[in-house]
């Protein structure tokens, strides 16, 4: 039975520490019942509460951490939509590698030296993942001359998993993938070297029945391979787990899910249903930069707080070294709004003055829509940075999608003349070339 | 240990509706498309089963587009510029529907020869969109639309400041109207309100909430379906229409699908980042409850289309 804020707050010291990282014990409390934190950042709850609180504080996906160089964590989910809240641990993507490549060092390099920006953030591969159809231990070796990321180890005899394992002691790694015949010998290898364990079975009550049996044997942190012969068996299973997980707190499926598109028809498209639809990890069949970039860009997308649009600095920005004749854009503060704007007009070669205005973050046409991007804010804007101080020609270039303000505009800004650019950000450079000249 | 999987019960449904007429029903496609009727979310055939699946609609263009890039057009080849070819080609990619893009430079009789034209190459039913302009797309659809009563053409888009004249001329002629607004649950039910209220029966709305390609906001369109389609089975009646999306369109803008060159060497081999551009955004619709998806690329059509067929085996 979950427990309310109060009645988790009535069991913690009361003190407001602060240790935990929240700044009163209510905060944490509330977080606690959020299931958005694990009652281990309290240092000083007592041993009676700690027992009545582990129930409850547990959170419904366990949060299960694969560490090595880096780190790569799954879990702590806590909804069905992400509109409902957010997705918390973005899902790890890893790359297949077999231990029998000749090439496998080569390989391993590629990926881990990969590295792609988007809206200002770097991606990278999440990890990697070796089919032990080789000397696993000696692939480890070779993998870890060439890369820090965190490994899952695809294979099932436990002698080679555990010289393997012997060889990164002090890392966590993932174990693909115990079932009913065998679970045994591998929950005693997850055991001993503190790695997670991957449980496979092809229905949930099966599933169910392993994670207990494999609990029973001291290994607490797992992931589900749900198998799944199509699309659509595998976004059954992985809705039900997590509706299960969530809504009818069964802890016996309350871990993430790994997917393996590496097998799938199209696995593009395989990974992209496993991103949106609650995967924590995903193995990819190999490096290939045209499929990881719009990949990443997913994750990051489906992952992104809805309450917090990634947003960029209201201010001046100048591309193209501009000089006071240069033209001067306006557009919002949402982060895809002003990285679609700068990257047409830095392709173009063309300088230009780009004035971001503050509109919550929200792009042109929801910002309109909802006020936060009005002939007064864009007036307060093109003021409050003093943009005239900079130019010789009193010009301002609107979004075509707001042309309706330009009426407006013209008297907050008296003396500006007002002009109506393209809707598009891609049609900007053809408008900048011809319209401005 | 058998577990009991909890099931959501929902009172509401979406509207079924039929795009197309055969000559039985009045039209001249040799069939129609029934989309809708779902009564859980998409693909979840353990709670309910789909009635009907999503579908694909390939967008061809009344001229030769100039400003495709070269990874379509190349595929496309010689046939883009004679849309009746472009859409009879379009049919033998995997096309459920068409979706014919007029142009500024149409004038009403053109763009009633080239629907005629397009009726007669292809045997599939036909979404017809005006190029943008309000004035301009009102003197085309109304063109077209009285030109091909009873057809039941989707007629595009209805917009909060352009909308009754297309919907008079769909009234009066039998066909169906796009209801598009931009990636609001609240303004597309609006919009969806000022439509019933013009008299234009429930099952002649397709909903576009427009939506972003990846990278560029797709997560609003995203969340935005997944609370209408929510909205709808909990039996809000401005929200039960199937939802039509242009992953196709909003992929092919940007960057990463169009040019091949001065691009970072981390976004990988060009025509293939491009078609998974499309592709993906597409995917990450449909499992966000799309019913509608137009697309460009005839491999984006393939991969969708096999998508679909596996997400509908219950």
């Amino acid at each position: 039975m979950a427990l309310s804020g109060i009645q988790i707050y009535k069991m913690l010291p009361q003190t407001n520490c602060k240790e935990c990282g929240f700044p009163t014990c209510l905060a944490f409390a509330m977080k606690l019942a959020a299931k958005q934190v694990e009652l281990s950042a309290c240092p000083y709850v007592s041993e009676a509460s700690k027992q009545q609180l582990a129930e409850s504080s547990a959170p419904p996906v366990r949060l299960i951490t694969l560490k090595a160089g880096t780190e790569v964590k799954a879990g702590n989910e806590v909804v069905i939509f992400r509109h409902e809240k957010t997705f918390y641990n973005k899902t790890g993507l890893f790359i297949r590698v077999k231990a029998s490549d000749p090439d496998l060092a080569k390989k391993v390099a590629a990926a881990d030296a990969y590295k792609v920006n988007y809206v200002g953030m770097d991606f990278s591969v999440d990890g990697f993942a070796v089919e032990a159809d080789g000397d696993l231990a000696a692939a480890v070796k070779t993998i870890r001359t060439v890369s820090k990321r965190p490994l899952i180890l695809l294979g099932k005899d436990a002698a080679k998993l555990d010289s393997a394992l012997s060889l990164i002691a002090g890392e966590s790694a993932l174990i693909h993938a115990a079932e009913s015949s065998d679970y045994e010998a591998l929950a005693e290898v997850a055991k001993k070297h503190k790695a997670s364990l991957v449980v496979k079975a092809d229905s949930l009550d099966a599933l169910a029945d392993l994670t207990k049996a494999v609990q029973a044997k001291g290994v607490e942190d797992m992931a589900l391979d749900l198998g799944g012969k199509n699309m659509s068996e595998w976004l059954t299973r992985s809705t039900q787990v997590r509706k299960l997980a969530i809504k009818s707190n069964l802890r016996a499926l309350g871990y993430p899910v790994i997917a393996f598109p590496c097998d799938a028809k199209d696995e593009g498209v395989a990974a992209a249903q496993a991103i949106a639809k609650y995967a924590g990890f995903v193995v990819l069949s190999e490096f290939k930069p045209e499929l990881l970039y719009p990949l990443l860009v997913l994750r990051e997308n489906i992952y992104t707080d809805p309450q917090k649009p990634i947003q960029v600095q209201p201010g001046i920005y100048e591309i193209n070294s501009p000089k006071p004749d240069s033209p001067v854009l306006v557009t919002t503060n949402f982060s895809i709004t002003y990285f679609s704007v700068a990257n047409e007009v830095e392709g173009s070669g063309l300088p230009a003055w780009l004035v971001v205005t503050d509109a919550e973050g929200m792009s042109v046409l929801t910002a309109w829509a909802a006020g936060k991007f009005d002939a007064e804010r864009i007036a307060k804007a093109i003021k409050g940075f003093d943009i005239a101080s900079k130019v010789s020609k009193k010009q301002v270039i609107l979004p075509g999608h707001t042309a309706v303000l330009s009426g407006e505009l013209e008297e907050e800004l008296p003396g500006w003349d007002i002009r109506v650019g393209p809707r598009e950000a891609v049609d900007l450079p053809a408008f900048m070339k011809q319209a401005l000249n | 240990m058998p577990i009991e999987i909890p099931k959501d019960k929902w009172t509401g449904s979406v509207k079924s509706i039929t795009i197309g007429a055969t000559s039985a029903e009045g039209g001249t496609r040799a069939k129609s498309v029934t989309l809708g009727g779902q009564t859980s979310m998409p693909y979840l055939h353990y709670e309910a089963p789909m009635p009907n699946k999503p579908v694909i609609a390939i967008e061809i263009k009344s001229r030769k587009p100039d400003d495709w890039s070269s990874a379509l057009t190349e595929d496309w080849g010689d046939v883009m510029a004679d849309p009746a070819q472009w859409a009879k080609k379009a049919e033998e990619a995997g096309a459920d529907l068409i979706a014919l893009s007029l142009t500024l430079a149409d004038s009403p009789e053109d763009a009633v020869r080239v629907v005629k034209s397009v009726l007669a190459a292809t045997g599939l039913p036909l979404l017809v969109w005006g190029p943008g302009q309000a004035e301009k797309d009102n003197d085309l659809l109304v063109a077209v639309s009285e030109a091909t009563k009873g057809e039941k053409l989707v007629l595009g888009a209805c917009e909060d400041k352009n909308y009754r004249t297309i919907v008079a001329t769909a009234m009066a002629n039998g066909h169906l109207v796009q209801a598009r607004a931009p990636m609001d649950v609240n303004l597309s039910k609006q919009l969806n309100i000022l439509i019933s209220d013009m008299g234009l029966p429930k099952d002649r709305i397709l909903m576009d909430p427009t939506t972003g390609a990846l990278g560029y906001g797709i997560e609003y369109g995203y969340s935005v379906m997944e609370r209408l389609r929510l909205a709808a089975l909990q039996g809000d009646a401005m929200t039960q229409f199937p939802m039509l999306v242009t992953p196709g369109f909003e992929a092919w803008k940007t960057k990463e699908s169009k040019v091949g060159e001065g691009v970072p060497e981390g976004w990988g081999d060009w025509k293939a980042r491009a078609i998974n551009w499309e592709t993906l955004t597409a995917i990450a619709l449909i499992e966000s409850a799309a019913d509608i998806v137009v697309l460009r690329h005839p491999e984006s059509v393939k991969r969708v289309k096999n998508a679909i067929e596996e997400l509908m085996m219950a």
